[in-house]
């Protein structure tokens, strides 16, 4: 039944859903094919062209930055970090989160006061004060930023878990499977997640973009990526020192991030509209 | 009423705890501050290492400096910076008001911006204005702060040289920083003003002040939106920590001499008392604002008591 509705509720021919695949994938396809659409020009330093403005040469649309190399080309490998630690916080807080907001939906008892209260320790320090914290400690790398997100957002997965399974917990379906004897694990698995993933799927449409935005700012300050790697973050706060000369060198990455992040929200709000219609997933 | 209360605080304690443990245990782990003082010099003995180390009170056992910093947040004696050993409060003391001036400049701007057109969406409500502003609102939630900051800067400042692009001094200067987050919050805002207002819209003594002939802008800016300044009031407070986020990141664009650029200059010279006390402080604030909406939430609603 679940099934049925779902699908008569996907209204594919929507301009959010339209606006927001297609920009999505223009974008990971062009940094997924970047090697082979710009192959070698993202690191190649060429110093009779530097600072090129944009749509002059045929070769450099969106010019090149202080030390010659294309602009386009660098946005296009730099995309891939911004994808990375988009996609793999997501995933690692997904696995930890829904796990434990089953486990304390399910159970109760120690393991819900476990998780409440990280909540409430998560919603008081903002990812960006925790990121200074500990990025001061470790250092800025790809891993710390992603590790980093994983810690402070698992926490969003479980409690909105945690609350739908309180809602489902004593229905009768549960209830049934309970009374002959169904174990467990296998109520929780093949009964309690099926009807949860709806909810989940939406917080992590919109988690991928708020991390593609958090990632950004961190390496913006200097606190994320490396910046000898291409990425979006650090293209910009390269591009702040030519800001007067060169606009372009901090126009189009952050461009690039703004398309990302809004495909991703309006995937994520055509999503909710189609999956989550009471709108459990706030913002 | 008042167990409800008492449980909320017992909560916030909580918080507060873990907040400044999470914290202070992070900090230790960084190394010996004693030997970050004297990178740079030569010949350092070993008893200059320790009366260095006796002298900042690491020689005692991390519960005792522990408590000692959370003490602080009781005295607002937090120690002295390692660098040139300014007292850490004469400097939270320059930069808070600057954070938490721009904070209340963000909201200003927030609810100038989100309640219009959020009340204009809910009239429209499916009509094209309606549907242009929930664009824009998805436009303004996926701008990265920073770089909305920028591009103000290089249209405002280096474009059009109406407004200065960094600093704190005077009214024009807080124009920028106050917008960018003042757009980002606003962002999510609107909705909320759009959803309150047509809750409320549908109630019954909307229709009473419509049929008693009230001009169409009354009904709405002073009936209708009495409603919904509760809600908006609680999302402002609960937005309250992510605005003191993105402030410390915009502050950056901006040179604003705030809580933000104090922890990034802390960061840069590994000067942990000062990072330390930003951290607990923002927290901390951030953790009141959040009972504070809580319990007033409370006092207004019962049902939020017995959940």
């Amino acid at each position: 039944m679940a099934k049925s509705q779902t699908r008569s509720n996907m209204r594919f021919g929507s301009l959010e859903f339209i606006l927001g695949a297609g920009l999505v994938a223009l974008i990971a396809l062009t940094v997924l094919f970047s090697d082979v659409l710009f192959p070698g020009m993202a690191g190649e330093i060429n110093l009779t062209a530097r600072l090129l403005p944009p749509f002059q040469e045929a070769g450099h649309i969106f010019g090149t930055d202080a030390l010659g190399r294309d602009v386009l080309a660098r946005v296009a490998a730099g995309g891939w970090i911004s994808l990375q630690v988009g996609f793999v916080s997501v995933l690692g807080s997904v696995v930890i989160g829904v796990t434990m907001g089953l486990i304390a939906g399910y159970y109760r008892g120690i393991w819900d006061i476990i998780v409440m209260r990280f909540a409430d320790v998560q919603l008081a320090l903002p990812f960006i004060l925790l990121a200074i914290t500990f990025i001061a400690i470790l250092g800025g790398s790809l891993r710390n930023t992603i590790i980093l997100l994983i810690v402070s957002q698992w926490v969003q997965y479980a409690r909105l878990v945690r609350g739908l399974v309180l809602s489902l917990r004593d229905r009768e379906f549960i209830l049934s499977a309970r009374a002959i004897g169904v174990a467990d694990r296998n109520i929780i698995l093949s009964h309690l997640l099926p009807n949860l993933m709806g909810p989940i799927v939406v917080l992590m449409t919109l988690n991928v973009a708020n991390n593609i935005l958090l990632e950004s700012s961190l390496t913006f300050l200097g606190l994320g990526v490396d910046p000898s790697i291409p990425s979006w973050g650090g293209m910009l706060a390269e591009g702040r020192t030519y800001l007067q000369t060169a606009w372009w060198v901090s126009v189009f990455p952050g461009l690039a991030i703004l398309l990302t992040v809004l495909g991703l929200n309006l995937l994520g709000d055509w999503l909710r509209d189609s999956l989550d219609p009471t709108g459990r997933v706030g913002r | 009423m008042v167990g409800f209360l008492i449980k909320r605080l017992l909560q916030a304690v909580f918080v507060v705890v873990a907040v400044t443990l999470i914290v202070a245990f992070a900090i230790r782990m960084t190394g010996d501050p004693a030997l970050m003082l004297t990178a740079g010099s030569s010949n350092v003995t070993e008893a200059d290492l320790l009366r260095i180390r006796e002298g900042l009170g690491l020689n005692q056992p991390f519960y005792v400096q522990y408590l000692q910093s959370l003490s602080g947040l009781f005295t607002l004696d937090f120690g002295r910076s390692f660098m040139g050993g300014t007292p850490v409060s004469q400097l939270i003391a320059g930069a808070l008001p600057a954070t938490l001036m721009l904070a209340f400049a963000s909201m200003a701007v927030s609810i100038l911006l989100s309640i219009p057109l959020g009340i204009h969406a809910a009239v429209s409500q499916g009509r094209w204005p309606d549907q242009m502003i929930r664009i824009l609102s998805l436009v303004g939630l996926s701008f990265p702060n920073f770089w909305l900051a920028t591009m103000l800067v290089l249209l405002f400042s280096i474009t059009l040289r109406w407004l200065p692009p960094s600093g704190m001094n005077g009214f024009a200067t807080f124009i920028m920083p106050a917008v960018t987050m003042g757009i980002i919050l606003t962002a999510t805002n609107v909705r909320l003003v759009r959803t309150s207002m047509l809750e409320t819209l549908q109630a019954q003594y909307i229709t009473v002040a419509r049929a008693k002939g009230l001009s169409e802008s009354k009904v709405l800016y002073k009936h209708a939106l009495r409603n919904c300044a509760i809600p908006l009031v609680t999302f402002l407070g609960l937005q309250f920590g992510g605005l003191l986020g993105g402030i410390v990141v915009v502050e950056r664009v901006f040179n604003w001499p705030g809580m933000g650029s104090l922890a990034f200059d802390a960061v840069a010279s590994r000067d942990y008392p000062v990072l330390q006390a930003v951290i607990m402080i923002l927290s901390l604030m951030i953790v009141a604002v959040n009972l504070l909406v809580d319990v007033a939430y409370g006092l207004i609603d019962p049902r939020i008591r017995t959940e």
